[in-house]
């Protein structure tokens, strides 16, 4: 593609140096109008709660240049790892400052190029980012039309723009173009919060399906992901790993590796490695290091015992929410219900290991990786090495997928640590073992409720526990008059508990959640006698989610019936990233073996302002899909910190065979642009669990749904 | 032992000196620098590596340089006719079938082996013959509709 040739053209050709504040930006640039912009407060109260604490700049962390050419760039740490946001953020520019689509040239990452970011996680990117890059783009269109109308002596209250041409209405040979008016000139505008930006209503390029702007490249195997970069002289390493995350390296005899026909030995510490020009004899090396490794204290938690393990090591409870009294709502109960339920560890997987390629020239490191989170490992790398930040250069190619497992940089770090100590470049591409046993894993989790309903179907109070997945989509959703929510261990990490690092995993924390809470409401709608969908709206007043559970009712035809009807159709509502879900999916139980067909699976999802509805579509699509998998089959397995799943063949995720037929919807909103890549995960759980109920009575309250569990779950029937 | 294997590549006869065992994925990404097939489980699970080799589809971390000699490999660079994509590249696109795109090269190779070896697939056939290859963003029904329209196309221009 042309965009993605003249971005590399552009870093190539560049002479920017690194660590730029706005005013080295504006010596090195040639002309045109330039915004700089805050990427908006709430992105700073998120990044002062990370791990990668670090000052944001009070200068600015964004900005969009239109170029004397014409043509726009928008400079953003955001990064495209199959999400699609490359699409999206450039139609949403295109819009408000009324150019052309293909005109846009999104810069997305480079830590040289792009103002700081703390990450590209969390659906951020539309609903925080941009906001803010529309209001730039707002600035920069009325600084245009305020230049147009001095130059063609009309009132701007006559101006209009197509396609980067501002014209008189009344006359429209009296135009100039924004390229005309930029040309020669450096004008430099920063963002004010008074920028107006469009109604949604008058926008043309967003709410139109547009389809993704990469795709040539990669179908053609010419998209250049991490490991596809090749360097004069460059290494493959293959670096010693432990049998254990408890395992100490005591020492090692590299001797044998030595003896490898062009092998380089590297021993810093930790990190041993062997480096070859060719990956195959690195290995070979590798393979013939005798090391020895003491495992000084190994947790004693594996898969059976795990959950048991985690609750008696609980941290106290922090209650985010406690209105009205539980003991009223007690009392004023008919029926009261109390479950436990129980999720377990689940890995990133994307096709792609972590990958990073490292190139040191003495003065500055440049690494090309795999990463969500480029701006924090830059300053991983500088503070490993001992360098400046500003010697650190991280560029983000493309990725093959991330899904929260990327925002781990490790193999960046490994990289440019093996690129100092060698001289060499170096390339550190994780094999499919490495990938597993770094994963930061979803945390096995368990959530405790106890809840009641009066002789009506109304849920009159809610006692909610949520250990170790933290408390997004904890909320109860449903109007209860009586609730309190504890939440033990602070979001998706709990140090030194488990067994081995765990972190964010698509919508983190909220499968685990709304797979406890819809099951929960679905077994009181099932003792109530009531339709799960009846009951549900019976205790709904939140109208965002009334609007998804009816739309979904309707796509799918819903035909009310108590609970189990032996029909095989399960409900679920959710929400997350600002978007609301309802699910309804229809499963096939077989009996004898406990596997469980999924058939057929609707969503309607409500995200305000749909930026582009294809790319939405997809994300809707592939959240299904990837929920197929922790849903139904992906369980890790693992004996202390020592992860015995180390490849595809025990490890299952979805597969062609599984994919039921999909049915989705987007509500037409024209409120503020909400989260779209993980919402329509967070429900496949429950929809799943509450179909298997609907069609065999067999409650399944553990994840994944195995085989094996879904016939321990059908005896008890 | 290092002896050489002469073999075709996207269409050129190209010779290398070498170990006959050493892995083709890693020749074909080193020593050609045809990086556009992929690593991705390195046991021959997931059908990233995927190419031709005498119009079949095989993974390619699994077979050997010298498997190869005297045979005809493709890779997902030596598919598309200049500018023109073959029709299950183009499909991939018309359909958006991709996210990510790093399973994409894998799974367009197995595609044209398995309409090698069936030319009117059922939905099925398209099935069994794709179930060995995983994408993890979950583009399955897009891949398959591509699949599927690549195939008549096909069969229309008597391809």
């Amino acid at each position: 593609m042309d965009e993605l040739k003249e971005y590399q053209e552009f870093i190539n050709g560049s002479d920017f140096r690194s660590g730029l504040k706005r005013r080295d930006f504006m010596r090195l640039m040639g002309g045109g109008l330039f915004v700089f912009f805050h990427a908006g407060a709430v992105i700073e109260a998120l990044a002062s709660e990370g791990d990668q604490r670090r000052q944001l700049p009070d200068d600015f962390n964004a900005f969009l240049r239109i170029h004397e050419d014409g043509k726009v760039s928008c400079y953003t740490g955001k990064i495209e790892m199959g999400q699609g946001v490359v699409t999206g953020l450039a139609m949403m520019l295109a819009d408000e400052l009324d150019v052309a689509f293909e005109s846009v040239l999104m810069v997305m990452g480079d830590t040289d190029l792009c103002p700081w970011d703390m990450g590209t996680f969390g659906s951020l990117s539309t609903r925080m980012f941009g906001p803010s890059m529309l209001a730039a783009a707002a600035k920069a269109r009325t600084v245009l039309l305020e230049m147009a109308s001095e130059e063609l002596d009309v009132e701007l209250d006559y101006l209009e723009v197509n396609e980067g041409v501002v014209f008189n209405r009344r006359n429209k040979s009296e135009n100039i173009s924004y390229q005309q008016l930029t040309e020669g000139k450096k004008i430099v505008r920063v963002l004010d919060k008074e920028a107006k930006v469009k109604d949604y209503s008058k926008y043309k390029i967003m709410g139109t399906p547009k389809m993704r702007v990469d795709s040539v490249e990669k179908v053609t195997g010419k998209a250049k992901y991490s490991g596809d970069l090749r360097m004069p002289g460059m290494l493959y390493a293959r670096i010693l790993r432990p049998p254990s995350h408890a395992a100490k390296l005591v020492s090692v005899d590299t001797s044998e590796a030595e003896k490898v026909e062009g092998v380089q030995i590297v021993k810093d510490n930790d990190l041993v490695a062997a480096l070859h020009k060719d990956p195959e004899m690195a290995e070979k090396a590798r393979q013939l290091f005798k090391a020895n490794f003491e495992v000084e204290e190994e947790k004693d938690v594996n898969n059976s015992n795990v959950f048991s393990y985690l609750l008696d090591r609980a941290p106290n409870g922090n209650v985010n929410i406690d209105e009205g009294n539980l003991d009223s709502g007690r009392n004023e109960s008919a029926i009261i219900f109390e479950n436990e339920f129980h999720d377990g560890y689940v890995a990133h997987s994307p096709m792609e290991p972590h990958t990073a390629m490292a190139h040191f020239d003495g003065d500055k490191m440049t690494v090309y990786a795999g990463t969500q989170t480029p701006f924090p490992a830059q300053s991983n790398i500088a503070r490993t090495l001992g360098m400046d930040e500003e010697k650190v250069r991280v560029i983000p190619p493309y990725l093959g997928g991330g899904f929260g497992g990327k925002s781990a940089h490790q193999q960046a770090v490994e990289a440019a640590r093996l690129a100092k100590l060698t001289g060499k470049p170096v390339m550190v591409d994780w094999n499919r073992e490495e990938e597993f046993f770094y994963d930061t894993f979803r945390p096995a989790a368990v959530v405790k409720i106890n809840s009641g309903i009066d002789d009506d179907g109304k849920i009159k109070f809610w006692d909610y526990h949520v250990y170790y997945a933290g408390d997004r989509g904890g909320e109860t959703m449903y109007n209860v008059p009586h609730q309190k929510r504890t939440v033990y261990g602070r979001g998706w990490t709990a140090p030194g508990v488990h067994p081995f690092p765990t972190g964010a995993w698509r919508g983190p924390g909220n499968s685990t959640n709304t797979f406890a809470r819809e099951v929960q409401v679905d077994i009181m709608a099932a003792k109530a006698g009531m339709d799960p969908v009846e009951f549900r709206l019976k205790n709904l007043t939140d109208q965002r989610a009334i609007d998804v559970l009816e739309a979904v009712a309707e796509m799918a035809d819903w035909k009310p019936a108590k609970s189990h009807s032996g029909r095989g159709y399960g409900v679920a509502i959710g929400a997350d990233a600002g978007t609301y879900v309802a699910h309804i999916a229809k499963v096939d139980v077989d009996s004898k073996t406990g596997e469980v067909k999924v058939l057929k699976v609707w969503v309607a999802q409500e995200m305000g302002f749909c930026v582009n509805p294809q790319g939405a579509t997809i994300q809707m699509e592939g959240c299904i899909n990837m929920g197929m998998g922790y849903a139904l089959k992906e369980v890790v397995d693992f004996e202390g910190g020592q992860v015995n799943t180390k490849n595809f063949d025990t490890y299952q995720i979805p597969r062609f065979s599984w994919i039921p037929e999909m049915e989705t919807k987007i509500l037409d909103r024209h409120t503020p642009p909400q989260g779209g890549g993980e919402p329509a995960i967070v429900c496949m759980g429950a929809v799943i669990a509450n179909a298997i109920y609907d069609q065999t009575g067999a409650r399944l309250l553990e994840m994944a749904m195995t085989p094996k569990r879904v016939l321990e779950a059908l005896k008890k029937v | 032992m290092q002896k050489t294997v002469a073999f075709t590549l996207n269409g050129k006869k190209v010779s290398v000196e070498m170990e006959q065992s050493k892995t083709l994925l890693w020749v074909l990404r080193t020593h050609f620098e045809l990086t556009g097939t992929k690593y991705g489980c390195g046991e021959g699970y997931c059908g990233a590596c995927t190419v031709l080799i005498d119009n079949s589809a095989v993974r390619s971390c699994a077979t050997t340089i010298g498997e190869v000699a005297g045979k005809s490999v493709v890779t997902i660079e030596g598919l598309a006719d200049g500018d023109k994509l073959h029709p299950v590249q183009q499909a991939f696109v018309d359909h958006d079938a991709l996210q990510c795109g790093y399973c994409t090269p894998g799974m367009i190779m197995n595609a044209v082996g398995l309409l090698n070896d069936i030319s009117d697939p059922s939905r099925e056939d398209i099935i069994s013959g794709m179930e060995d290859n995983l994408c993890r963003c979950g583009a399955h029904n897009r891949i398959l509709d591509a699949i599927e329209d690549a195939a008549s196309a096909m069969k229309n221009s008597g391809n």
